[in-house]
């Protein structure tokens, strides 16, 4: 069993889903489109605030595109940032 | 090759701006231009009366951020020191958010510096504000277009 992907939650979005991380087997979530689809699929009802305006890290680094992910990943999910 | 050198904290307590501006300027002779800036809690945003304000962040990923936009201001700009400050959890009216102090020997590039930091760190710094109006009812605040615009100019 490898290590799994963590993710994180947010702020707004944390609050919306009611949870602030969860573990997913690495296996199932090759990239940052397959976790999306893959969260989606898991708690449909996750999906109106999934769709949103929504900022992704991946190991503490901001990214805007699709990468693939390892396991022992952390990946966060949050709206757009608010602070200074 | 200037080394500069960097101080980033984030964390609940309040700072003492005369602390962040003798850090900036003791034993520092190389620099004849100082700019800081520091951010508050106004009583009104939107329109709507503010009682509090918390504030929540990515622990790691806060600090982290906040080193690299120090290092890139480092890098872009004659920066001999660069202080940033931020605060987390609850604040009320008036209370201090965040500091952001760079010295420089010139002044353009420590007005420069600063404003970059401040600029970007507003888009990209993984921080969230929630305010609680007088009644209890409580928002989270959305990230303006107007910020964007600022830091899109640094690019």
């Amino acid at each position: 069993m490898s290590e799994p992907v963590q993710v994180k939650f947010f702020a707004r979005l944390r609050e919306e889903l009611g949870v602030s991380s969860l573990n997913i087997p690495a296996e199932v979530v090759p990239d940052l489109d397959a976790l999306l689809d893959w969260l989606v699929k898991a708690h449909p009802q996750w999906q109106p605030a999934l769709q949103g305006k929504l900022m992704t890290a991946v190991n503490q680094s901001m990214t805007s595109s699709n990468v693939a992910l390892q396991p022992g990943d952390e990946v966060a999910l949050f709206p757009p940032v608010t602070g200074g | 090759m200037r080394t500069t050198a960097i101080d980033v904290r984030v964390g609940s307590d309040d700072f003492n701006v005369q602390v962040e501006y003798d850090a900036l300027c003791s034993h520092n002779t190389d620099d004849g231009a100082v700019v800081f800036f520091v951010g508050r809690v106004r009583d009104l945003n939107e329109g709507e009366a503010v009682h509090s304000l918390h504030l929540e962040h990515y622990p790691g990923m806060t600090e982290s951020v906040l080193q690299q936009l120090a290092e890139q201001a480092a890098g872009r700009w004659p920066l001999n020191r660069v202080r940033i400050v931020h605060r987390v959890g609850d604040l009320h009216p008036a209370d201090q958010i965040v500091f952001v102090g760079v010295s420089s020997p010139h002044r353009q590039a420590a007005f420069d510096g600063a404003a970059f930091v401040m600029d970007v760190l507003k888009t990209e710094a993984p921080f969230w504000k929630k305010e609680t109006g007088p009644d209890g009812t409580s928002r989270w605040l959305d990230a303006r277009q107007s910020d964007t615009t600022l830091a899109e100019r640094w690019r």
